[in-house]
This record gives C-alpha cells, sequence and structure tokens, in this order.
C-alpha cells in the first residue's frame, strides 16, 4: 500500500474544487477511466472476436476430421467383414454344386472338405449335411453332433422348403448366415448355411450343407482395426444383441445398452450419449445379407483431448496477452494523463503568478498614489507647524512658552511618523517592480517585520531574528524576496496562538553558495498527508476563514524564479519550519543582471 | 543664495520660502511653469527646487527650458509621489540625490541647498 500511496499519480486524488478561470480544464479521473476503456476496447476486441472465431472453427474442422475418421474405419470394416463372410456363403454354395449328396453323406469325403476349406479360406470349426427334415446325417469337425435334429433351431427354420425353391425346375441354392448363438456345443458361434433344392424326376432333394465359424475369427478382424480415441469396435445384431465381445457395452449375447441405429444403406456416423452420459461418435453400418451390424463406438472426450490441450495452452498465451495489453494500456494512460494534469497544473500556477504579479503591481500603483496624495497635505502641516516652531524660535518673545514648543515638537513628530509609512509605502511600491539588484537580508526582514510589528505586540508574539555576520549581500530581486518573507511570515502568525515565537535565522550553506534561510514558528504544524500538497494552488486548510490556498503556492513559484528552492518541515503540535536556500550568485537570464541593477 | 521654488501647493511653497527666508535663504515662489519662466526673466537664481508633478507642464520639462535660459541654475526634485518613474527619470536627470520626498524636514532642505549652492 506504502509503494502505491508513493507512486500513486496526483491526479486521482484531484478534485476540481474551483470554478472560473481557474477550473481545470479536464476531468482527469473521467479522462483517465475513457482512456483506459477505449483504448483496451479497441485493443480487446477484434482479439478476442477473431480468438472466438478461430476456436470455433478449429473445434468444428477437428469434429468434422473425426466424423470423417469414423466413417472411414466403418466403411473399411464393412467392406472387410461382408467379403469375409460372402467369400465363406460362395465356398459352401460351391461345395454343394460340386457334390453329389450321396458324396456329401459320405464321412471321410466330408472331412476331405472340412480340412480342404480350412487349408483354403482359414479358420472353419465344423461342417455338417443336414436332411429336410432337419437331422443331421453327416458331421466333420470337433463336436459329436451327427444326427442331432436342427429344424427348432432359427436358422434352420428361416431355411424352409415350401417358398422359391419349389416353383423351379433347376437346382436353387439359398443361404443364409445366423446371429450369433450357443447351440448345442454351448460355444458362441454362428452358422452359415445353404439349402441345396434339386429336382429328382417329379420329387425335389432338400438338403442343407451348414458350417459354423468361432466368433474369435470375427474378433480377430475387428480387433485388428485402428481405431483411436479409446474406441469399441463390434457387431450386434438386428435386435440389439452384442454378437462380438464390447470392451465397453457388454458381453456376448447381452443386449446392447444403446439404441439400435435405424436401418441404413451406407455407412452413418453420429454423434450421440452412450448409457454412461458420456458423449460418444457412433459409426455403424448394416452388413447386407447378414444379421449383423457394424458398430463403431469412440469416447469424444478421448478424441477432442489433444484438440483441447491444445486450446488450453492458446487460452494461456490469449490470457497473457490480455494480461500485458490491460498493464500496458492502464501504464500509458495513467501516464499521459498525469503528464496532461501536471502541464495543467503549471498551466494554473503560472496563471496565478501572473494574476498575482498584477496584482501586486496594482497594489504598488495604489499605495504609490495614496502616498502622494497624503504626502502633499503632509508636507503642508509640516511646513506650517515648521514655520509655527521657526517664528517660536526666531522671535524673542514666543520663546519662554515652552508648552507651545513641545505641542508644535509633537506635530512635527507625527507628521515625521505619517511621513515614515507613506515612505514604506512607496519603498513598496519602488521594490515591486524593480528586478535584481545587491539586497541585504537583515535589511530585507526587518522591513518586512516592521509591518507585523504591532500585530506580534498585541498577540504577544516574540519574534527572533538571527542572521550571521558572515552572510554577505548578494544580487536578487528584492521585491520577491520581500514577498516571499512577507507570506512565510503571515503564515506563522496564522498558525500561531497569541505568545508564540517566531524565529528566522540565516547563514551560508554548504561550500558557501548558498543562503540558507529558515522561518519556524511553534505552531499547530500540518499533518504529514498535506506536507505533499502544501504549496498546490488552491490548497488550504484555513477554508471558511479568509484562505485563498494561494499563499504557499505564490512563494513557492517566487522563490523558483529567483533560482531558490523551498522546503518544509513540520510536526504536528511543535511547529513548522520553512528552509528557503537562495543562490549567492544569481544564475538569471543573460543580461537581466546587468540591466538594471539601481541602488 | 537665491533659490526659485515651483509648486502647484501654493500653501507649501509660500510657507517654504518664509522658513527659508528666517534662515537666510532668499526664496521666490511660483505655482505654475509660466510664473517660474517669468520669474527667471526678472531675477537670476542659483538653484531651482521643482514639483515634478506640476499642471500642463512636469517638472522635468520645466527644469530643461529653465536650464536653457539659466545654464547656471541647479536644480532639486521634490515630490510627493515618489514612483519608480519618477524617481528614474529624475535620477537621469540630475542624479538620485537631487531627489527629495515630501514632507521634507527643512534642516534636510537648507543641507542640501547648501550643499549644491556650495559645488
Amino acid at each position: 500500500m506504502d509503494f502505491f500511496k508513493r507512486y500513486k499519480p496526483g491526479f486521482l486524488d484531484y478534485r476540481n474544487q474551483v470554478s472560473g478561470m481557474y477550473k481545470s480544464l479536464f476531468n482527469f479521473k473521467l479522462l483517465w477511466k475513457q482512456s483506459i476503456a477505449i483504448t483496451l476496447a479497441v485493443a480487446l476486441l477484434p482479439l478476442l472476436i477473431l480468438t472466438f472465431i478461430d476456436f470455433k472453427i478449429s473445434t468444428q474442422a477437428m469434429e468434422s476430421e473425426i466424423l470423417l475418421r469414423t466413417a472411414r474405419v466403418v466403411s473399411n470394416a464393412r467392406r472387410t467383414l461382408t467379403s469375409y463372410l460372402e467369400e465363406r456363403k460362395f465356398a459352401l454354395n460351391f461345395l454343394t454344386l460340386d457334390n453329389t449328396y450321396d458324396q456329401l453323406l459320405d464321412e471321410q469325403r466330408l472331412k476331405q472338405l472340412l480340412d480342404n476349406l480350412k487349408s483354403g479360406l482359414g479358420e472353419w470349426s465344423d461342417l455338417g449335411v443336414i436332411d429336410h427334415i432337419g437331422i443331421q446325417r453327416n458331421y466333420a469337425g470337433p463336436y459329436a453332433l451327427r444326427d442331432m435334429n436342427y429344424s427348432d433351431q432359427d436358422w434352420y427354420k428361416k431355411l424352409s422348403y415350401s417358398d422359391a425353391a419349389s416353383f423351379h425346375d433347376a437346382i436353387t441354392m439359398r443361404s443364409n448366415i445366423s446371429d450369433v448363438f450357443l447351440g448345442f456345443r454351448n460355444m458362441p458361434h454362428l452358422v452359415i448355411s445353404v439349402l441345396h433344392s434339386n429336382p429328382i424326376g417329379l420329387d425335389w432333394l432338400h438338403y442343407v450343407l451348414r458350417a459354423s465359424l468361432d466368433i474369435d475369427h470375427l474378433n480377430n478382424i475387428l480387433s485388428h482395426l485402428e481405431v483411436s480415441g479409446d474406441g469399441d469396435v463390434f457387431l450386434i445384431n438386428h435386435q440389439g444383441i452384442i454378437q462380438t465381445p464390447s470392451r465397453h457395452y457388454g458381453g456376448i449375447l447381452k443386449p446392447l445398452p444403446l439404441a439400435v441405429p435405424p436401418p441404413s444403406d451406407h455407412t452413418e456416423v453420429v454423434e450421440s450419449q452412450d448409457h454412461l452420459g458420456s458423449q460418444v461418435i457412433i459409426g455403424y453400418a448394416y452388413i447386407t445379407g447378414t444379421p449383423f451390424i457394424l458398430m463403431v463406438i469412440k469416447q469424444k472426450q478421448n478424441l477432442m483431448k489433444t484438440w483441447y490441450e491444445t486450446g488450453s495452452t492458446l487460452l494461456l498465451f490469449l490470457a497473457c496477452s490480455i494480461l500485458t495489453i490491460v498493464v500496458v494500456v492502464i501504464g500509458i494512460s495513467t501516464y499521459l494523463v498525469n503528464s496532461i494534469y501536471q502541464s495543467d497544473q503549471k498551466r494554473l500556477a503560472t496563471l496565478h503568478q501572473v494574476e498575482y504579479a498584477n496584482k501586486m503591481a496594482s497594489i504598488g500603483r495604489l499605495s504609490a498614489g495614496v502616498a502622494h496624495e497624503i504626502n502633499n497635505p503632509l508636507a503642508i502641516i509640516n511646513e506650517k507647524a515648521g514655520l509655527i516652531k521657526d517664528l517660536f524660535t526666531f522671535r524673542q518673545e514666543y520663546k519662554g512658552d515652552i508648552r507651545l514648543i513641545g505641542l508644535i515638537d509633537s506635530i512635527i513628530a507625527a507628521v515625521e511618523r505619517c511621513a515614515t509609512i507613506t515612505r514604506q509605502l512607496l519603498n513598496f511600491a519602488r521594490n515591486i517592480q524593480v528586478s535584481l539588484q545587491k539586497v541585504n537580508l537583515k535589511q530585507i526582514i526587518d522591513d518586512v517585520l516592521e509591518f507585523q510589528t504591532k500585530e506580534a505586540g498585541y498577540r504577544s508574539i516574540t519574534i527572533a531574528v538571527d542572521i550571521a555576520d558572515d552572510v554577505p549581500e548578494f544580487v536578487s530581486d528584492r521585491g520577491k524576496l520581500q514577498q516571499v518573507f512577507i507570506n512565510l511570515v503571515n503564515n506563522a502568525f496564522a498558525a500561531m496562538e497569541d505568545g508564540g515565537t517566531l524565529k528566522i535565522t540565516g547563514r551560508l550553506g554548504s561550500h558557501d553558495k548558498t543562503i540558507v534561510i529558515t522561518v519556524s514558528d511553534n505552531g499547530c504544524g500540518i499533518p504529514q498527508e498535506n506536507i505533499k500538497k502544501i504549496f498546490e494552488p488552491f490548497f488550504t486548510t484555513k477554508s471558511g476563514k479568509g484562505g485563498t490556498g494561494l499563499g504557499l503556492s505564490i512563494t513557492y513559484g517566487l522563490v523558483k524564479e529567483i533560482g531558490g528552492e523551498i522546503d518544509i518541515n513540520s510536526t504536528i503540535g511543535r511547529g513548522t519550519t520553512f528552509i528557503i536556500r537562495l543562490p549567492l550568485v544569481y544564475h538569471g537570464i543573460k543580461g537581466e543582471a546587468d540591466a538594471s541593477i539601481t541602488g | 543664495m537665491r533659490v526659485l521654488l515651483v509648486d502647484d501647493e501654493e500653501e507649501l511653497v509660500s510657507t517654504l520660502a518664509e522658513r527659508l527666508a528666517m534662515r537666510g535663504i532668499e526664496a521666490s515662489w511660483v505655482t505654475d511653469y509660466r510664473g517660474a519662466l517669468a520669474q527667471v526673466e526678472q531675477e537670476k537664481f542659483d538653484i531651482a527646487l521643482l514639483d515634478v508633478r506640476l499642471p500642463e507642464m512636469n517638472g522635468l520639462e520645466l527644469k530643461r527650458l529653465l536650464a536653457e535660459r539659466c545654464p547656471a541654475m541647479k536644480f532639486i526634485f521634490l515630490t510627493g509621489h515618489g514612483s519608480e518613474e519618477d524617481f528614474r527619470a529624475c535620477s537621469a536627470e540630475s542624479g538620485k540625490e537631487y531627489y527629495l520626498i515630501k514632507p521634507v524636514q527643512i534642516e534636510v532642505l537648507v543641507a542640501k541647498l547648501n550643499e549644491i549652492f556650495q559645488q
């Protein structure tokens, strides 16, 4: 707080109390606030708007990039799965065409075919031949499933003979891919089956060649897909039952906790919320000719993570920029407004001094005029009284009357007193106008105090003057010095109670180049917070008591004009000391010193 | 020593002339420049005591006219005004020691007159 107080610009405390010609031209606080507000608005608004727009566009670009990538993954996976299943379907079709029913019923042959399929197309679990009533007539594979009745199985029912094939007199084949189910072996698997219908005379030979696939094979295909953002790839059937294991949405044959996406011929990508409320990107595709829907579910939070990290770095940069701009704008505005404030204060101070000088010049002319007007009648009184005295003195008959002579002497003494006053007035008036001359410090102080002795007497104020003997005469502006002392002495008188002490000292300063003069009183003192402002124009603690707040401001200006400095020391309740340092050698404007040195 | 007193205050010059006379100094007095010019035509004066502010013509101009007519004449300015302009003008005209401000003590005036007359 102390730091702030010390460097607090003056205009923040400024109150424009006066009106008229000494009114300040500006409302500095308002000017300061406006300047900060406008500059900040102009600097920050475009920055904020641009940053906001850029952030929006980047986020959108990022999001559409994510959607596009998801769509690509789904589309690729769909193609792979479709061709994987189609291949197997075609292989079975080929077997029914390449082998007769009887050949297929041969155990060795079927085993041979399974081995061929495995070596040609990879993963097959088993192979079986089911007759037209649903009994498995031949079987090759690791389970004992021969003679099992499949007539109740869903996939078998879907291949019933009643339709299509019955009306054609050619070999027809209908194939089917089943959902994943447990079946007799109690292991999740899916079945690819081909219904082979062959006209034999008027009758038909119907049989079904079926092969089952472990879902591990499908898993392998799906797990090799590269899916970013903690993505989950799995299959569901049209009823929403999970067909291959999912990392986040449940095990095989469990219902998917999300809604089944609406049917579509194309790959689709949508944004949604999952059952836990997280934002997810769902890519899906209906795999044609199968009961499967390929699901790719990615956590949006994870996908956007990198972007959010970059975003927060940018946000930090934005915050730093804003902070810098704010600090610089406030700093510059404060500096500029303070400069305006200071020059305005200087303007006002100059205005006061000009007015003060004019006032003093008017007083000078007025006192000279008054002195003249009074001096003439005084001179007449003086001469008349003098004549009477002369008559008494020169003529013998009045000589004896001592009392009359005494009366005349009183009149002449009174005239002399009046003459002294008018001479002081004239002296004062003359010194206002005289600029540089050799001055005697003690003489000036005595002249000033002469006007104050009466008041000092009435108020029992002791005046002590102590001018060191080694203080020489020096060149300065006598009139200005006189005004400085008049102001300081008046000030001290105003600060003191009756019975106080005014002390004026003068001595040579350091290196004998300056004269240090102190004017001390033992009056009320000045509070610390006012000391800084004491030389400011219109600052007064005597408002309402006739103080204008100009005395010390003018004194300060006068001391500066004659090349000196003025300082103040004050303690509340103990009094105030003004210290003036004047140069022994006047460094005025060149030529001025020679212009008018008059005795 | 003959002295010419010029001041528009008749009360002042007449009394002053009488007092100077009592001290053995012959003094004539007039109240304007016409009187002064007429007076120097008739008599010869050693010193003129001029008021700076006179009606119609000021003391400085009168001094120049008188000095043309009587080159030997010396001048003292007496003024009630004491302004800086007066002081400078008079000092420039005759030197600052010939400048007195009213009211002046008769002893001071006599001393000054004697001093100038001696020169």
